[in-house]
């Protein structure tokens, strides 16, 4: 099933030097950290504000992504896309409420463009808890992310959110 | 095997009943008792007499393999089966379980291979399905091996009967079913030749869900266009679908087993609600918005009077066309409590790179994460868990009552009545 070597989810060294890498990485970090922050605090009206004007969204399984489909479970071209899915979450969709948790590591940063972007990868596993019912691993995966320098904070302009359970536990509520 | 979010595992006696209990409820057209979701006896003669029986199923789509030695996994109500492509084209499928020692020897989703090896024991076997070689047959120095009278011939793979319909392949364990064109019956094949013209498809992606519901229930609700204007608020809102918009559920006029909900978009983006209506749905939003409203863009692409038809083909498969975002969605039954859905999305061939795109974007309508999908998954989620785990019952089904079949008004339950009246005839009810 290891088919990734000649797509963009393939292993790529990291092109920078250590120091470098290790500069930016703690940048990430907290990046991820506060996004995460959001999510599992229920503010997913603030969600879209992590993302530039055209960002890309999308999160799709491994099997699409090895074998380079296109289909996003989510897929959104711009943070107005973004929002309006969030607001749809919010206000308008029913579901049975739930407790998310990420829990993102392994995070490293593979290059730093000239024009400052910054081409990142972190693993990821969405803990899910629903009423009287255990926590459960609901999704796990690897963000494959690109982001922009925005004044003294990152934005990102694209998150690939490619998971690898390959079925999926009855539905995905929120962004992940 | 694998089950999302159990709670209680267990289902009480009074609901998992055995056959010789199961008695429909006397008023047969309005009331739907719990054992047909509840029951394991129930469900071993449904994967008997529907997905084993005299029924055509869903397995891929020809342009997932399109090329000789293209094969994919895929599911028979329950049962794994491969779909292959032969030398000359051809296309077979068969249960993917080695003659041998049983092995599910086929391991990948998909793949292109000259043939297909058991890899316990080296069993080799032929694009479709033949056995044709066994590792030491005749033994080593003239000891052990297999006996003389054992013919390759009788240990094949097990064949199921292999159908095509512009470009969707069909399975079936029965020599006895009609030809597909007939078994979809006049009006489904109608709607069915929208989708799929004959033109080259394109896939665009998968998703795979496990619904922690009864198989049947996916079929009723999209026979229940009562739900739509009232569960999915998305819908209402954006103008997609409400109570008093040019619809249709249909159900064949054959058997009432296959259906399609049919409706037809205003050329408003959002909905005209009128105060009566309003106060019966209490899922409506009023000045709600959308910042980018190229998602509810309907790009005409079809000669069909519906914008909208979500089919159900009996027993496994839903033909999605939901504006301009296509797909099929394929059931696997996994026990009474469990069903498996497995969606192919696509387009066509000659879509431009922007339409892919506009298909995409709508995309997010469907699916285990659409603002409809998720909706349905946990509505049956919630259907399941209170057949389950309740003292009560009955299932009532009185909107319209007495009518069975095709209805115009969206406030009907006429459909699923036809499914259940052909449903009782073939399980015996």
């Amino acid at each position: 099933m290891q088919k990734s070597a000649n797509n963009r989810y393939a292993y790529k060294p990291s092109r920078l030097d250590a120091a470098t890498a290790q500069h930016i990485l703690v940048e990430v970090e907290a990046f991820n950290a506060e996004y995460c922050a959001v999510l599992d605090g229920g503010q997913v009206e603030m969600w879209p504000e992590f993302f530039t004007e055209d960002a890309i969204y999308r999160i799709t399984a491994r099997e699409n992504a090895d074998l380079g489909l296109p289909v996003g479970l989510v897929y959104a071209e711009g943070r107005n896309m973004m929002h309006d899915r969030a607001v749809a979450i919010n206000r308008t969709q029913m579901f049975a409420p739930r407790y998310n948790l990420h829990i993102v590591t392994n995070t490293r940063i593979v290059d730093q463009a000239e024009n400052g972007d910054i081409e990142a990868e972190a693993n990821f596993l969405l803990i899910e808890t629903l009423v009287e019912s255990p926590s459960t691993m609901h999704l796990a995966g690897r963000y494959y992310d690109t982001f922009v320098r925005s004044g003294d904070k990152l934005l990102l302009k694209e998150r690939q959110v490619i998971y690898h359970t390959t079925i999926l536990a009855n539905d995905l509520v929120y962004p992940v | 095997m694998y089950q999302s979010q159990t709670v209680i595992g267990q289902t009480g006696a009074t609901k998992d009943l055995p056959l010789s209990q199961c008695v429909w409820p006397e008023d047969g057209l309005h009331y739907i008792p719990d054992w047909v979701y509840a029951s394991q006896e129930v469900y071993d003669l449904e994967m008997q007499r529907i997905f084993q029986g005299d029924t055509w199923n869903y397995v891929a789509l020809e342009a997932e393999i399109p090329n000789s030695g293209d094969y994919k996994r895929s599911f028979v109500g329950p049962v794994p089966v491969v779909v292959s492509r032969a030398e000359d084209g051809t296309i077979h499928v068969f249960e993917n379980r080695c003659a041998h020692r049983a092995a599910e020897f086929c391991r990948e989703s998909h793949g292109n291979t000259n043939e297909f090896v058991c890899p316990y024991h080296q069993w080799s076997y032929t694009l479709k399905g033949d056995l044709q070689g066994i590792p030491f047959k005749r033994g080593v120095n003239k000891e052990g091996g297999m006996p003389k009278d054992f013919r390759n011939a009788d240990h094949g793979l097990r064949k199921l009967h292999v159908t095509t319909l512009n470009g969707v392949i069909f399975a079936s364990y029965s020599d006895k079913v009609e030809p597909i064109e007939e078994y979809l019956s006049p009006e489904i094949l109608e709607d069915f030749k929208v989708v799929f013209p004959g033109k080259p498809l394109k896939v665009l992606g998968y998703y795979r869900n496990e619904l922690p519901c009864n198989w049947k229930m996916y079929h009723e609700n999209l026979k229940d266009p009562y739900h739509a204007t009232l569960l999915h608020s998305f819908l209402v809102v954006f103008g997609l679908l409400v109570a008093g918009n040019k619809s249709t559920m249909l159900s064949d006029s054959v058997h009432g087993r296959h259906g399609y909900m049919g409706s037809a978009k205003t050329e408003d983006k959002y909905a005209k609600v009128s105060e009566d209506t309003k106060k019966e749905m209490r899922s409506f939003h009023e000045g709600l918005r959308l910042r980018d409203e190229r998602f509810l863009e309907y790009i005409k692409e079809f000669d069909s009077p519906w914008s909208v038809t979500m089919q159900t083909i009996w027993p496994n498969l839903m033909v999605q066309r939901e504006m301009n975002t296509l797909g099929v969605r394929q059931i696997v039954p996994n026990g009474p409590h469990s069903m498996i859905m497995q969606w192919t999305m696509f387009g066509y061939e000659d879509d431009t790179e922007e339409m892919t795109r506009h298909r995409l974007r709508q995309g997010n309508l469907m699916g285990p994460s659409g603002f409809l999908g998720l909706e349905d998954n946990e509505a049956m989620k919630f259907v399941q868990e209170g057949v389950r785990r309740s003292t009560t019952d009955l299932n009532v089904l009185k909107l319209d009552s007495g009518k069975v079949g095709t209805s115009t008004t969206l406030i009907s339950e006429a459909s699923i009545r036809a499914m259940y009246q052909y449903y009782r005839s073939v399980m015996g009810f």
